[in-house]
């Protein structure tokens, strides 16, 4: 029993990680029907910048305690991310907005490799530790199952931002023209609306949060690499695609309930495969899931519409 | 006011890729006219209402309003102008609700109270869409979505109104009143290009008309010498 509790607390912890960046997955596809590769190598660039930041920090201004210390780092990935998921967008895809949908595809994996590269140039090819700013020492919450107060920031940091998030979607002007170029560019354009600016605005956040879970994944592992958003982005991808690609709370779900899977999966697996495979192998739920969602229930958890946009 | 017309067109031409749907048109609304565009399927009324409202680009000639060139002026940027366009199909955000779609209208308005005022004034044109504001607009009836569209462009304080087949789909009584909504708006200044199939209709309720035929005005006159018309008559009346 305290087994399978501590599997939900950590597939609820990655899970929420998961629904972060499925997040940034489905708002640029429901608004551009694009798949952005590039978005896991995002994150990665968001974990780097916080791991120099903070060793700057730490160099030039080691008075300032820990906390702090991870808050401005995380600002400053956040807002070099923001940048990146805005040049991203405007050098690579506009232009190609109304290209055939291939174009862009293959320009994403282009872009993903091409950040891959500049990361491995500036910070090499070993895996980086990432500084401890916050106690990964585990507090029993209840007795036999065990949370370190990274996860619980983890678990309070994602929560709050996805509300936030769903607030900005539903009930604010910028969300509401969000919705309807979504829906429909031209005639959002006919409404007064600059459908680039919103664009613009859907590539920032979603690359917000991506630095975001980047710093996260990172403060939870305790590395960082140049190569460390391929999974997280792929697993992304299959949670925005389990939840209906293109639908919000389908991120957040389909992220979740793939933490969950993979957690508990993965405490399982070794005796579901008679011990021809163990926890490590966990990666496999996640492309399993995708496999079964892609042929049986395309449209995912949450979703209607898949193909109708043009 | 002005003697310069708040639109015209000279020598239009738009085109899909190679084919040229829109030849070279010539027409002009004064401030204040209610005009219509009639002419049988594929003539290019739609094209050209979409190229005056920024969503297809032209490929020669010349889109002047309020005297101003706009040829290169993004949509956004002419709606800001006042140049509202109702589109075929209605255009209504079905993911959205019916408020929600009206607000869209509104969305370059910084004037709250005045939005509001505008909302009240939608309302009692058009009591139906009152009572499904919360409604998902996806769901309501063709009708009802056109009304929607209507307002949510009167929302934008237009000056220039381009409608396109509002009476489309609809049974004669919801025709009836949806024609009765734009006779207000016209009322109260608004000028009005309107495209419509159904000739009769669109010739007794405008002041003049233009006829297009294959990308082409082949006749222009007021609403009662076309409908005098014999060629008319014979080519979309019916006779
Ligand atoms: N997206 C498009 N691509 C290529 N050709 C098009 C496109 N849209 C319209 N056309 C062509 O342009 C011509 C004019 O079409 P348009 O839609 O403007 O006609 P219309 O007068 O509005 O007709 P209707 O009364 O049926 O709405 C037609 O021959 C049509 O086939
Ligand atoms: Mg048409």
């Amino acid at each position: 029993m305290e087994t399978l509790l501590q599997q939900i607390v950590n597939g609820l912890v990655v899970g929420s990680m998961y629904a972060l960046i499925a997040l940034g997955y489905t708002m640029v596809y429901g608004i551009l029907g694009l798949i952005n590769f590039a978005h896991g190598d995002v994150l990665m660039v968001g974990a780097l910048v916080a791991l120099e930041a903070i060793r700057l920090l730490q160099i030039h201004a080691p008075e300032l305690g820990l906390v702090p210390t991870l808050l401005a780092g995380l600002s400053i990935s956040v807002v070099v991310c923001m940048i990146l998921g805005y040049t991203i967008e405007r050098t690579a895809y506009r232009r190609l907005r109304n290209a055939p949908r291939l174009a862009p595809l293959i320009t994403a994996i282009g872009v993903s490799f091409l950040l891959q590269t500049i990361a491995m140039i500036i910070w090499g090819r070993n895996y980086h530790s990432f500084p401890q700013l916050l106690s990964t020492a585990p507090l029993e919450a209840i007795p036999g199952v065990f949370i370190t107060p990274v996860q619980i920031t983890i678990l309070v940091v994602s929560a709050t931002l996805m509300v936030a998030l769903v607030v900005l979607v539903n009930k604010t002007r910028l969300g509401r023209a969000m919705r309807a170029t979504a829906e429909n560019h031209k005639v959002a354009s006919l409404m007064g609306v600059d459908t680039n600016k919103i664009i613009a605005a859907t590539f920032i956040i979603g690359s917000a949060l991506a630095a975001v879970a980047g710093v996260m994944f990172s403060s939870n592992y305790g590395t960082a690499h140049y190569a460390m958003g391929f999974l997280p982005g792929l697993k992304a991808f299959t949670a925005a695609v389990l939840g209906g690609i293109g639908n919000l709370g389908g991120a957040m779900l389909g992220g979740l309930v793939l933490g969950l899977v993979e957690s508990i999966g993965g405490g399982y697996i070794e005796d579901l495969s008679f011990g021809f495979f163990n926890s490590s192998y966990q990666d496999i739920f996640a492309f399993i899931i995708l496999g079964v969602v892609l042929i049986f229930r395309p449209t995912g958890l949450l979703g209607e519409r898949v193909a109708d946009r043009a | 006011m002005s003697a310069t017309p708040l639109l015209q067109l000279r020598d239009l031409r738009v085109a899909y890729g190679a084919i040229e749907a829109v030849k070279g048109i010539s027409l002009e609304l004064a401030h204040g006219e209610l005009v219509s565009l009639i002419g049988a399927n594929g003539a290019g009324k739609t094209t050209t209402l979409n190229a005056i409202a920024g969503i297809l680009p032209t490929a020669g000639g010349e889109l002047l309003y309020e005297g101003k060139g706009i040829e290169t002026l993004p949509a956004h940027l002419r709606l800001r102008r006042g140049l509202a366009l109702v589109p075929e199909g209605r255009g209504i955000f079905t993911r959205l609700t019916v408020e929600e779609n009206l607000r869209m209208g509104a969305y370059c308005r910084r004037d709250e109270d005045g939005v509001e005022a505008d909302l009240e004034r939608v309302f009692t044109m058009l009591p139906r869409v009152k009572e499904r504001l919360q409604q998902v607009a996806g769901t309501l009836s063709g009708g009802e979505q056109q009304m929607v569209a209507i307002g949510r462009a009167l929302l934008s304080r237009p000056r220039l109104l381009l409608l396109d087949e509002p009476s489309m789909g609809l049974a004669p009584l919801v025709v009836e009143k949806i024609f009765e909504v734009i006779r207000s708006v016209a009322a109260e200044g608004v000028t009005i290009l309107l495209v419509e199939q159904n000739a009769n209709l669109a010739l007794e309720f405008s002041q003049r008309a233009y006829v297009m035929e294959s990308g082409r005005i082949t006749l222009a006159g007021t609403g009662a010498e076309l409908l005098a018309d014999p060629k008319v008559r014979a080519a979309y009346l019916g006779e």
